[in-house]
């Protein structure tokens, strides 16, 4: 058996260490961008010195070897399903028994008059943080960032950490308020300017000018100013890369469609991570997930079904992190930018506009939904159990304290954050569990 | 690692921009540090205490108004831009030039006595005269090389210690311990042997303890304890053996080894101090974990070894002694070399060697091929070791050689812990408690971890973190100093330094996607 994956990200890497976990079959992994898999989410940490690039490989190179994963740093051209043949740009082809397509994703580019000039550029492989050491090789007076999202944020800082003045062009009326509720993103909006970026909201970009030598010299944004600069970065969102496989016979929309199984409608060809798109989306989730530990969670879904050992995808509760220049931010459960019917919300923010919690919770019943973590750290099995367990907002809060994950001598805030429930809810009041019953709460098991 | 390519021609670009407080801080650093030379030229003979003003004034207030000036301006949070661009701090010249200058100024402190022989001259009078002052001060006597290199150790840590606190004000773990290797440092370390000196005429260190002190338990050493005034000395002896064997195992079983190595001890505090600019050089490849292994406990058990050795013929009356025909001997030597050349061919296919780890196989081999030279008796055709052999050569090779010298020469290429990670007989004694039964763990948060490598390469002990958090394992290893940087620099709150029930670490895989029911 020849099990043949696509792509060396995140995705198609756990496929590949799965496989070989389950099994002996020969296994060969795919790439064009490098010779290893790296984390693509440290991508920053390599501009800002903070890592070299074989740092931020998970990996070292005899593990392949070591793991029997044969290696390919090529491109995909095209997949030929009837014959099961890959072939690649120069030529050459590959023949597998099952197909995995794990390509990722693409910086989106909406047809921006001049996005194809020299300096413009996203950010999302290890190709574009050699044009963007390449671009600012001599220095520039400006970068330019269109589109407020995570990795918006991680360029306008990679910028600025080599003390390059950065301007943000964000369309929406808040930072990232498309995903954030307006009080946690509003902070967000407080802490980037505060770190001394020029964060434009409500603003948009209309036209990218270029010079004589084909280079970008500023852009003109919707309200008409125009901004000189040397470095445009198009973050505005990612696309699922799957180019080549238009026109062919597996099944394309925005994603390569799959069903719970991962997969195709081909029987031997699967898709997972940022380039899949699921027919029917679970409850609560997008129909195409495009974060580091749904990538995890597919391809190791995908290479059970790849053995034929039918595995449903089954992601349990949400959760992400993120960090906004000096904000950590962590989230369990499902809050979204805007409440749902029958959903009530709680929200603390300390007074230095660094810290926030945000509670979701059913009105009805008070189940809790969700929580977004602000500035403070809690940990993930905890939630993940109390989401499993069904509890109620009032024992969330009560039990906040087994919640804590910041560093040993840090300031507690559960107390804060209690006593301002307390203040808006005088008929659900919260006395807070004391320590030795968290204690006792984190370490169960023992 | 040649083969990953590119990251060199990432990181030429981008030259410093000095602010105008961090150049007045370079400056002032400078006038501090061209004092010193002048006054080993001899005008600290001559005017010993305004050149002793003038450097100690001089580093200070250039330190505070550097490490202002590369922060101040800065809101609170990870400030490592630039850690792998600088020269300095990523193994450049500039790292390469002070690792030489360090090192070289450690051989002439540390064998002062001989180069007076050498050169038929003191060449370290001038430096050693500058203290007088403050030696006077304090100890109510004339300095010499030991003060000097304990002063400059504790203005070491004292400086970098305050810019340490500065980079991490956000984070009262590192603020705290790190007050606690400055108080250490200067009270335990500099006040108080000091003080004592004035007083008693002995300089007693009670925050050592054997076997990092290896000699706190030999006869020579109990028995000038035992001369010292009133019950001084019987103190120090009872103080080190509960600290040794009682307070060690239970503090290490409580806290984990770091309430010595990243609160209390002189080498972790220099290391976490005047260190931290380094600590991501550390070499994180298995190979160097190999040897890591194997070396720390060899040294720990050469120290048990040596002290059993010297107490035994102490007992008995008269030096044990080894003696072997030559030729058995040299049937020993080619076989040992026989297993080295074995070793080295078979994992020489897996391991990625690195310039550091070559300085450091060199120095080792050195070190070893110095203990198998033999006291050759002429006539005889016996060769022999004797106990006092292996004490003289276990304090001037590991004593001194390995924790003075290297262990603080190579933090520009080596990373700061290379004592602590790959000699120090005490980390290997408390690793072991910690890895078998201590409370203490790093617990990793869930399925959070986005394996970006943060943790992994500031670990100033070559942990990969990384390896264990991306699987949602708990991190229980022997050589974790307990820093808790990689907790700091993870930028998605994925790590915390904790103790609780010691079963509770160790339970496997806390967090896999089997966890949230990928199985149906
Ligand atoms: C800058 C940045 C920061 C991020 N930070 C976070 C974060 O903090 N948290 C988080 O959860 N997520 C983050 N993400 C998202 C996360 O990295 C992605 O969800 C994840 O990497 C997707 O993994 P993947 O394996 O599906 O795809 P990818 O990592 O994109 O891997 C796909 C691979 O396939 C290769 N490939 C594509 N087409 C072909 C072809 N035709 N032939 C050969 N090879 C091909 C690509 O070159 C690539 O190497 C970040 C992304 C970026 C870009
Ligand atoms: S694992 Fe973390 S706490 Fe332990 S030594 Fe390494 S960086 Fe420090
Ligand atoms: S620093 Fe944090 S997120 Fe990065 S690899 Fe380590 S544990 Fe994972």
């Amino acid at each position: 058996m020849h099990h043949v994956i696509i792509g060396n990200g995140i995705t198609g890497i756990t496929a590949a260490r799965t496989l070989r976990k389950l099994s002996d079959d020969t296994i060969t992994v795919i790439s064009g961008e490098t010779d290893y898999f790296f984390s693509r989410t440290a991508l920053m940490y390599i501009y800002m010195g903070h890592m070299r690039f074989e740092d931020t490989q998970p990996y070292p190179p005899e593990f392949w070897k070591k793991n029997r994963i044969n290696l390919l740093k090529k491109w995909v051209k095209q997949v030929h399903v009837d014959s099961k043949l890959i072939e690649f740009d120069n030529g050459d082809t590959l023949e597998y028994d099952t197909l995995l397509i794990a390509t990722g994703a693409q910086s989106n580019k909406f047809g921006w008059p001049g996005q194809d000039l020299k300096g413009v550029q996203g950010l999302y492989s290890y190709q574009d943080l050699l044009e963007l050491e390449a671009n600012t090789r001599n220095g520039i007076n400006r970068g330019v960032i269109v589109g407020g999202g995570l990795i918006g944020i991680e360029m306008a800082e990679m910028l600025h950490a080599r003390k390059y003045p950065v301007t943000l062009l964000v369309r929406e009326t808040n930072y990232w308020n498309n995903v954030l509720p307006e009080q946690e993103s509003d902070m967000i909006s407080h802490h980037i300017r505060h770190h001394g970026f020029d964060l434009r909201l409500n603003e948009t970009l209309t036209e990218i000018l270029g010079d004589a030598q084909g280079r970008v010299r500023g852009v003109i944004t919707g309200s008409g100013e125009e901004i000189a600069c040397q470095v445009v970065g198009l973050t505005a969102g990612v696309a699922p890369n799957i180019a080549f496989l238009k026109g062919g016979s597996i099944n394309v929309d925005r994603g390569v469609v799959i069903n719970q199984h991962m997969r195709t409608n081909i029987e031997s060809v699967f898709a997972a991570g940022d380039c899949a798109q699921f027919q029917h989306a679970l409850p609560d989730r997008r129909p195409i997930e495009q974060v580091w530990y749904t990538g995890k969670l597919q391809g190791e879904c995908a290479a059970k079904n790849m053995l034929g050992m039918p595995t449903l995808y089954n992601p349990g509760y949400w959760f992400n992190s993120a960090k906004f220049l000096d904000i950590e931010y962590q989230t369990y459960g499902t809050v979204l930018n805007k409440l749902r019917d029958g959903e009530s919300e709680f929200y603390w923010e300390h007074p230095d506009r660094e810290k926030a919690v945000h509670i979701v919770y059913r009105t009805e019943d008070r189940l809790f939904i969700g929580i977004n973590v602000f500035g403070l750290r809690m940990r993930h099995d905890i939630f993940n159990t109390w989401l499993q367990q069904g509890k109620s907002v009032d024992y969330v809060l009560t039990h906040l304290r087994a919640a804590h994950f910041d560093p040993e001598f840090y300031r507690h805030f559960e107390d804060a954050v209690i006593q301002s429930w307390n203040a808006q809810h005088p008929n659900h009041m919260i006395t807070l569990a004391d320590a030795k019953s968290a204690k006792k709460m984190i370490f169960k098991n023992a | 690692m040649s083969e990953l390519n590119t990251s060199i021609s990432l990181t030429q670009t981008y030259p410093a921009k000095f602010n105008a407080l961090q150049k007045t801080g370079l400056t002032l650093t400078g006038i501090g540090i061209l004092t010193i030379f002048l006054a080993w030229a001899g005008a600290g003979t001559t005017q010993p205490l305004l050149c002793l003003l003038i450097t100690i004034i001089g580093l200070f207030s250039g330190g505070i108004l550097y490490t202002y000036g590369t922060y101040g301006h800065l809101p609170k949070g990870i400030k490592n831009n630039r850690n792998f661009i600088s020269s300095i701090s990523s193994g450049g010249t500039l790292a390469w030039i002070s690792a030489v200058a360090i090192t070289g100024f450690y051989v002439v402190l540390y064998w002062r006595d001989h180069w007076k022989t050498v050169f038929g001259t003191d060449i370290f009078s001038g430096l050693v005269h500058m203290f007088d002052p403050l030696s006077q001060l304090l100890r109510k006597s004339d300095a010499d090389q030991w003060f000097v290199y304990g002063s400059f150790y504790t203005i070491a840590v004292l400086i970098m210690g305050t810019k340490f606190i500065y980079k991490y004000r956000h984070n009262n773990y590192q603020i705290l311990r790190t007050c606690s290797v400055m108080f250490f440092q200067l009270g335990f370390a500099w006040l108080i042997p000091g003080i004592m000196k004035a007083l008693y005429n002995f300089e007693p260190f009670y925050s050592y303890f054997w076997p990092l002190d290896y000699d706190a338990i030999f006869p020579g050493t109990l028995s000038y304890m035992l001369d010292r005034p009133g019950n001084l000395g019987v103190f120090f002896i009872f103080w080190g053996i509960v600290m040794s064997f009682i307070a060690t195992p239970l503090l290490t079983y409580f806290f984990g080894k770091r309430w010595y190595c990243s609160w209390v001890c002189g080498c972790g505090g220099l290391a976490e101090t005047a260190g931290d600019p380094f600590r991501h050089l550390s070499d994180k490849s298995i190979s160097a974990w190999k040897i890591e292994r194997w070396m720390i406990h060899s040294v720990l058990a050469l120290i048990i070894l040596t002290t059993i050795l010297i107490l035994v013929s102490d007992v008995i009356g008269e030096h044990l002694k080894l003696s072997i025909n030559q030729y058995v001997y040299y049937a020993v030597l080619i076989g040992l070399a026989y297993l080295v050349y074995r070793g080295i061919a078979k994992s020489g296919s897996q391991m990625r060697l690195r310039p550091t780890m070559i300085v450091l196989g060199c120095i080792t081999g050195f070190l070893i091929l110095y203990a198998l030279i033999p006291n050759l008796k002429t006539g005889d055709q016996v060769v022999s070791f004797s106990t006092a052999g292996l004490a003289k050569w276990y304090s001037f090779s590991i004593g001194m050689v390995f924790s003075g010298v290297i262990g603080v020469g190579f933090y520009p290429i080596m990373g700061s812990r290379v004592w602590c990670r790959f000699g120090c007989p005490m980390a290997a004694y408390m690793g072991v408690i910690q890895r078998f039964k201590s409370r203490f763990r790093i617990t990793t948060n869930g399925a959070q971890c986005i394996s970006c490598g943060n943790c992994s390469t500031y670990c100033e002990m070559g942990i990969d973190v990384r390896a264990y958090a991306q699987r949602g394992q708990n991190i229980v290893r022997a050589s974790c100093v307990g820093c808790g940087v990689c907790s700091a620099v993870c930028p998605r709150g994925v790590l915390k330094l904790e103790t609780g029930p010691d079963n509770a670490a160790r339970t496997e895989v806390l967090f896999t996607s089997e966890d949230l029911k990928i199985l149906v």
